[in-house]
């Protein structure tokens, strides 16, 4: 844990006179993302609580559908390999394709947001009508809160990288691993979200 | 990606924002400006919520409601309770102390995310006139700092509500603060300090800062599904809909059981800091309390439930977390220890930081007793919910953080304003505060052993008598911050010049001019690797002393 300066290091920064530190908002976002996870934990937990302590009168359980939301993951599951491309495109200097691969990120996030939706609309149950119909859209509208965000995300991204020599350059790229970083996490919540709540 | 931190870059910067008093008041990226809006912020809301707390106290000097009406005075405890968790001691001991010490103790110029900082500042004032506010419009909140369901759902909503966005707002500020101090502590640090050599505070702010990271979203989350309750009608924590009060307790005081360590651990690393100083000896016992603060940290996280031992809690899980929690005392009886030892056979100046400190050491463990007491599933359920409850964590949170945070307001004003405070009104500020907190606080411990239960304006007439004792002594307390407040604001102009370094003290601030430049120091900034290193002068000097005999003998 502790790091160890050689003390000749150290005297070449005193005699430089310039302190430069380097940049640490990758490491503040991973910690608002672990932050942000905890609130998911609860929200697990709560759910997971509730589905082994409070029983559900026999009319109101439902065996819900699997295609759909098994088509959401997949959707979600290919965008995080489609924006790894993205940021492997534009760390080889190809803005276009880079341009490319965060426009099908983009669309691939708007279909999940597309398909859940149609999800809502043929559910036969409303936020209020249980326990469980309550924390089943608890659950996934704030996850697609998260996912409705990050793909506003990836759209700001892609506008910044169409500029050349702009935001997103080769060297120069934090917003693009930032949205990437966030959106890997709202994928692999997506991942855990699936199976408590669809499969367990 | 590298971000330049000349001096030149700070000069310029300057110019761009307010000086003077004005950038007290303006979005300032400086640390230092920032801990000081903390401070005087939190003290507003604490003299707004030791109002309250004055008027709690006038209510049950008889057992009839007749100073409120009765649901007059459930919002202002509710009031009351929040102001001062939330918007006193939460945002001072961390985000004040926090912002001003812990750049200077890593050897930074500044936090490491600036803007994020005053973002995290500025989310505290609206929050709180929110809270206040709320009051005269709707009507406040009526359930408590803790609002539990159903009382919470079944109260006038809109100022539930209200009480739910403030503290959802608080809680993004503390998260960023914590985000913040964590990022500062691990990676802002000087080439060539060690972690083993920060000064206890950062230790203290790095265990807090982990706390407040993981559990205060739960409690964003947990409060997020209530406001669905009390908006949208659901049936999260509503029994009449199917859902489950016990959940959200649960995930309430898994973050309000750390929130206590949250408000304690720092007050910890600040008397760890001002102990040395005026006892001239090293702090006792560094890598224990190194240890006792992360051992606290880990096991703050698994002792909540032992405030839901009467919610019907199966009896695997009170074993568990009676357990656990008595557990606790282990690493805060060893810092205790440590503090002593550290007084022990020191040339202690008693001034006012000082024997504020020495106060907080003596409440604290009378605190730490009842709460081992608290505990134990017998005891407990006896005495939940009564004000035994109430008079333990007033030990903990005003006898514990508020006496430290006067401590270290005595004990870093000079460095603050580049004056010192007025001695003798600083004494009399501490007795007037002991005295009165002592004579308010230990007898409501015999009330709740007698079965007074707490957040009622009207009891027993049997309970009178003891009730007026204890008002007497909040009245003591009022009285005592006049001194206080007089001796800072008079202070601040007139008075005596303190110097750089007032206290002789070896911590890194204090090596610089008072108040500091805005880059802190002119230059680099200075390698303190032992910040505790009194008596090794005398030990150099022995030494020396000790070769010239040799020397002579030879």
């Amino acid at each position: 844990m502790t790091t160890l300066v050689p003390i000749e290091e150290n005297s070449a920064i005193e005699s430089n006179k310039e302190e430069e530190h380097g940049d640490y908002r990758m490491f503040g976002l991973a910690a608002f993302l672990v932050a942000d996870g905890m609130t998911f934990a609860g929200f697990f937990a709560a759910y997971l609580t509730f589905k082994a302590v409070n029983p559900l009168f026999p009319d109101a359980i439902y065996e819900l559908e699997l295609p759909l939301p098994t088509l959401n993951t997949i959707l979600l599951l290919v965008s995080s390999a489609t924006f790894h491309k993205a940021g492997q495109a534009i760390r080889n200097n190809e803005s276009k394709n880079c341009q490319r691969w965060l426009i099908l990120t983009a669309f691939l996030g708007l279909a999940f947001l597309g398909s859940q939706m149609f999800e809502y609309f043929s559910l036969p149950f409303g936020l209020t009508d249980n326990l469980y119909a309550s924390t089943f859209y608890a659950l996934t509208g704030f996850h697609g809160l998260h996912v409705t965000l990050g793909t506003i995300m990836i759209l700001i991204v892609w506008w910044q990288s169409r500029s050349p020599g702009g935001r997103i350059t080769s060297q120069n790229h934090f917003p693009l691993e930032a949205a990437e970083l966030y959106w890997h996490f709202v994928d692999g919540i997506w991942v855990i979200l699936f199976i408590i709540l669809y499969l367990l | 990606m590298t971000i330049a931190n000349q001096p030149s870059d700070f000069e310029r910067g300057d110019r761009l924002q307010p000086t003077g008093w004005m950038r007290y008041l303006s979005f300032s990226l400086d640390h230092k400006v920032i801990g000081i809006q903390y401070l005087i912020c939190g003290f507003i809301f604490y003299l707004i919520g030791g109002t309250l707390a004055s008027a709690i106290r006038i209510e049950l000097t008889s057992p009839i409601s007749d100073f409120m009406a009765r649901d007059v005075y459930n919002q202002v405890l509710t009031l009351h309770g929040t102001i001062m968790i939330f918007l006193w001691i939460v945002p001072v001991v961390n985000g004040a102390f926090g912002n001003y010490l812990i750049p200077f103790y890593v050897g930074a110029r500044d936090m490491a995310f600036p803007r994020l900082n005053a973002v995290a500042f500025w989310l505290i004032p609206p929050a709180g006139l929110m809270l206040i506010s709320s009051y005269f419009i709707t009507g406040a909140a009526e359930s408590g700092w803790t609002a539990y369901p159903p009382l919470s759902i079944n109260t006038p909503a809109a100022g539930q509500i209200i009480w739910i966005l403030s503290v959802l707002l608080l809680g993004g500020s503390s998260i960023f603060g914590g985000i913040n101090f964590i990022a500062t502590i691990l990676k802002l640090r000087r080439p060539g300090l060690k972690l083993m050599q920060l000064p206890m505070y950062c230790w203290a702010m790095l265990g807090t800062s982990i706390l407040v990271v993981l559990s205060t979203p739960v409690l964003a989350g947990t409060l997020i599904l209530l406001s669905f309750d009390i908006v949208a009608h659901t049936g999260f924590f509503n029994p009449v809909l199917g859902g489950n009060v016990v959940v959200y307790q649960h995930l309430f005081w898994f973050y309000s059981h750390p929130a206590v360590y949250i408000m304690v651990l720092p007050a910890f690393g600040l008397v760890s800091e001002i102990l040395p100083v005026h006892s001239r000896k090293p702090l006792f016992g560094y890598t224990t309390m190194v240890y006792s603060i992360m051992a606290i940290v880990i096991l703050g996280f698994v002792v909540w439930a032992h405030h839901m031992f009467t919610s019907g809690t199966p009896p695997w899980m009170r074993l568990f977390f009676t357990i656990a929690t008595s557990f606790i005392a282990v690493p805060t009886g060893i810092k205790f220890f440590n503090w002593v030892a550290t007084l022990w056979g020191g040339r202690i100046s008693l001034n006012a930081a000082v024997l504020f400190s020495c106060g907080f050491i003596v409440n604290f463990v009378l605190g730490g007793i009842t709460g081992v007491a608290l505990a134990q599933v017998p005891f407990d359920v006896h005495v939940h919910d009564t004000y035994f409850v109430v008079a333990h964590f007033h030990y903990i949170v005003y006898g514990g953080s508020v006496f430290v945070i006067f401590s270290s307001i005595y004990h870093w004003y000079p460095k603050f304003t580049g004056r010192m405070l007025n001695e003798q009104l600083g004494r009399i500020h501490f007795f007037l505060t002991f005295i009165g907190f002592n004579l308010c606080f230990a007898p409501q411990h015999w009330l709740g052993l007698n079965g007074m239960p707490r957040r009622v304006a009207e009891y027993d007439p049997q309970f009178a008598l003891i009730n007026q004792i204890s008002s007497v002594g909040a009245l003591l307390m009022a009285l005592s911050t006049i001194p206080f407040i007089w001796n800072t604001i008079q202070s601040a102009f007139n008075g005596q010049i303190a110097g750089d370094n007032p206290w002789e003290a070896l911590t890194p601030e204090w090596l610089t001019s008072s108040p500091p430049p805005v880059e802190n120091w002119r230059g680099q900034a200075p390698l303190v690797t032992a910040p505790y290193g009194y008596g090794a002068r005398k030990k150099e000097e022995e030494d020396a002393e000790s070769t010239d005999t040799n020397n002579q003998g030879n």
